[in-house]
């Protein structure tokens, strides 16, 4: 094993929202954590010099979803795939859902993901522990051994529970160990057989609708359940306009829920899917103009907390098929920064806010103590360069899949370094290993209060 | 409606026929008056011109239909072109291939040309997509999409009895939802020029925002909706949705949305009566109006025939016919 060598990374703009900083200052590590921040510390000697002239230094991103495909759908992608692709979009932590296959309702299986990321060395792997077992919504899951095993949430993936008495109990056995419920909010019946926004689109092209009920009719039941339980409650991928003023009044009122937006839905409409292209093939779908203006000053206002990549990969014969027949989901870890920054260039959020939702504000839904740069503090660090343009192309990305409505598009800002633990995993234009040599980094910080009332307060 | 142009080649003739959106009213009124001079193929005693000779048209059916298939079959044959008929419901899929082994596969048997009907919305896009390039696809149905050579067909039936599409008023009943037929008729007759189009059915039959996706007025009583039309189109109610959360019983539709005489009589005296068939009699209509004066549908089978021979020959690439006809809107 070796150690992460003393490093300082110094001429950047560091931007660290959990502390308040923007500003040129140098950044010094050690053992893998923030040394110091300014001036070098007397006799620090750093065995490598990071110039980051013109750069941002920025925690590492912490994404509350993407999928790895592994264990179950290897011919999607895998842990190694992408959590290298992860590393070089500057992700360092992530949660990956429970529909792996095996589903991820035991504690082998979380463990498994876990061991396999941390061989790797490319990013924190936090599995989110099913719900219910086989996620199939009837019987719930061990979820303290799932919590002991290091999974920080429970999801139920995009399979919600159809019996709401089931969601009532595993709501409330959930909150019984503090554990934070991701939920996707759709309506199984009201979205059934549905592909597109139940709108203009999905009249002109004659493609089975999903109503904008489906989503407010899930917000509506889980908050009343959330309101009831004092559970815990995260809404997952939130699409419509009123399903956030929803979440947000709830807020208001002390419901401890909070909610995030896969980015692209801050971008694309409904009416990008005219062509029956599969890479708009979305759940939940693309809305309208008016959702995604919504969803973006819901984002600049706090009310949504975080902004998820919402990575799927999938391989090529998964988006080969009529439109409705395809696999929903799109590869956007190489797009997270460079589309977050474009939320700056749109006045929808300052550079340090759309920082703060990519890195600490996910973290403390995930209760972890990361995405800052405290004194002491895990070196997971992203030093990108906000001005680079370059272009996404199907053979140069790194994730395994490469479905993506973003290729071809002329992108603005690009991930320099990545360090995770305070070795770099991440260099652009140099190859890296397939897999990190032995690197150790410092291990996950445990549960730190989120920024909801402690659990006891439930019970 | 989509970027490139799906269905055009670069010189701007139809290539593939997958959709009424996007085409302009030239070239619709070009298939219309191409079908005119087909028609008379039918009444000569050797029901055959040579325009297709030496292709092969292969009818690709990934959902069960008689007379669609048919008519495609006839026009095909009347154009002199070898025709393989495939039922893929049955076969292939079956089987676990997919769409796109089933089509390289007969790719690989130099087809010239595929009619293509899926229950899947989009899957005429996707093949043609995807096809080698020589190929030309057509459109018999796709989900509710789209089913452009029905929408042509009920416009070159139209035109035979109401030769200025800008002074109609045209009606549509039944279940728009589901409809890939309605979704061609409204194009159609939008990009042909007529100036009212109505959708009558209960909500529940009704797509979201009809009227804004479409630019049509929506009504729920019929005797209200089919008031001063020229032209009545009646849609079929498929079975399964009768006994299910979108209709009741076949007896309350048929007593809010049949059509009978006693109802007509609100329209224009010589409005004409469609239906794209086959028809529930005592359903969608009762058999005295669905046999009687005002009837055209049959006459609308027929001209399936040669609005297919249309589309085909020109997707094929074939010289203009000299039986060209000239009309103006």
């Amino acid at each position: 094993m070796t150690h992460p060598p003393r490093l300082s990374l110094c001429h950047g703009r560091l931007i660290d929202p959990a502390n308040g900083i923007d500003d040129i200052l140098d950044l010094h590590l050690a053992d893998g954590r923030v040394f110091a921040i300014g001036d070098t510390p007397d006799g620090f000697v750093p065995s490598r010099i990071l110039d980051a002239q013109g750069l941002v230094i920025c925690p590492g991103f912490v994404d509350l979803c993407a999928r790895l495909r592994e264990p179950g759908h290897e011919q999607k992608a895998t842990i190694a795939s992408e959590t290298r692709a992860a590393a070089a979009s500057g992700i360092t932590t992530l949660c990956c859902p429970p529909d792996t296959f095996p589903v991820i309702d035991t504690p082998a299986v979380a463990q498994l993901i876990q061991q396999t990321a941390k061989r790797l060395g490319f990013a924190r792997v936090l599995p989110a522990g099913a719900v219910t077992q086989g996620l199939e919504g009837r019987k719930i899951t061990e979820m303290a051994a799932l919590k002991r095993a290091g999974c920080p949430v429970l999801s139920q993936s995009d399979r919600p529970i159809r019996n709401t008495q089931v969601q009532r109990r595993a709501l409330e056995y959930a909150a019984t160990f503090g554990l934070n419920v991701f939920l996707h909010p759709q309506d199984p019946d009201l979205s059934e057989g549905g592909c597109v926004h139940e709108g203009l689109i999905s009249t002109r092209l004659g493609l089975p609708g999903i109503p904008e009920a489906s989503e407010t009719v899930a917000v509506a039941r889980d908050l009343a359940l959330a309101e009831q339980t004092g559970a815990q409650i995260h809404f997952r991928g939130l699409s419509t306009a009123r399903g956030v003023a929803m979440l947000a009044d709830a807020r208001r009122r002390g419901i401890r829920a909070s909610g995030d937006v896969s980015l692209h839905q801050l971008f694309l409409t409904d009416t990008d899917v005219a062509s029956f292209d599969a890479n708009y093939h979305l759940i939940p779908p693309l809305r309208t103009r008016a959702d995604r203006d919504a969803l973006r000053i819901a984002l600049a206002n706090g009310d949504l907390s975080a902004i998820c990549s919402d990575h799927q990969p999938h391989d090529a014969d998964a988006k080969l098929a009529p439109f409705p027949e395809t696999a929903p989901g799109i590869s956007t870890f190489e797009t997270l920064l460079p589309l977050a920054l474009r939320l700056v260039a749109d006045g929808v959020l300052d550079l340090a806010g759309v920082i703060e939702r990519l890195t600490v504000s996910p973290a403390r839904i995930l209760s972890r103590n990361l995405g800052h740069l405290t004194l002491g503090a895990p070196a997971d660090i992203c030093i990108f360069d906000p001005h680079a343009t370059w272009i996404p192309q199907a053979d140069t990305l790194i994730s395994q899949g490469y479905h993506s409505p973003f290729l071809g598009q002329a992108m603005q800002g690009r991930v320099v370094w990545t360090l995770l633990g305070g070795n770099l995993v991440f260099e652009l234009n140099r190859r890296l290993p397939k897999r990190t040599t032995g690197v150790r980094f410092a291990p996950d910080p445990q549960e730190q209060p989120a920024d909801c009332a402690p659990a006891t307060a439930a019970l | 409606m989509s970027a490139p142009h799906p269905q055009l080649d670069a010189q701007g003739n139809l290539k593939h026929f997958l959709t009424i959106d996007g085409l302009s009213r030239e070239l619709l009124v070009e298939i219309l008056d191409r079908a005119e001079g087909f028609l008379g193929v039918a009444q000569q005693a050797v029901k055959k011109v040579p325009l297709c000779r030496g292709k092969v048209i292969a009818n690709l059916f990934f959902e069960n239909s008689t007379r669609t298939r048919t008519t495609f079959e006839l026009a095909a044959k009347r154009l002199s072109a070898d025709v393989l008929n495939l039922n893929i419901s049955t076969s292939a899929t079956a089987k676990g291939e997919t769409l796109l082994d089933t089509l390289r596969n007969l790719e690989a048997m130099h087809v010239d040309m595929f009619v293509v009907r899926h229950a899947t919305s989009g899957a005429a896009h996707f093949i043609a997509a995807h096809a080698n390039p020589h190929v030309s696809i057509i459109n018999a149905g796709d989900g509710r999409h789209s089913h452009p050579t029905q929408g042509m067909l009920d416009m070159f039936t139209i035109r035979r009895h109401k030769p200025d599409f800008t002074r109609l008023r045209v009606a549509i009943v039944g279940d728009i939802l589901h409809s890939r037929v309605a979704r061609s008729q409204i194009l159609a007759l939008t990009t042909l020029g007529v100036p009212e189009i109505r959708v009558i059915a209960p909500r529940t039959l009704l797509p979201s925002h009809v009227e804004d996706a479409f630019g049509v007025r929506a009504f729920h009583d019929l005797r209200e909706g089919i008031r001063d039309v020229d032209v009545v189109i009646m849609l079929r109610i498929q079975r399964e949705r009768m006994n299910s959360a979108l209709l009741p019983s076949e007896h309350e539709y048929f007593y809010l949305f049949g059509l009978t005489e006693k109802r007509l009589s609100v329209a224009c005296p010589d409005a004409i009566v469609m239906h794209p068939g086959p028809i529930n009699r005592g359903v969608e209509m009762d058999s005295q109006v669905a046999d009687g004066s005002r009837s055209v549908i049959l006459e609308q089978v027929s001209n399936g025939i040669a609005i297919r021979m249309a589309v085909m020959s020109m997707c094929l690439g074939t010289q203009n016919l000299n039986s060209q006809r000239e009309y103006t809107a």
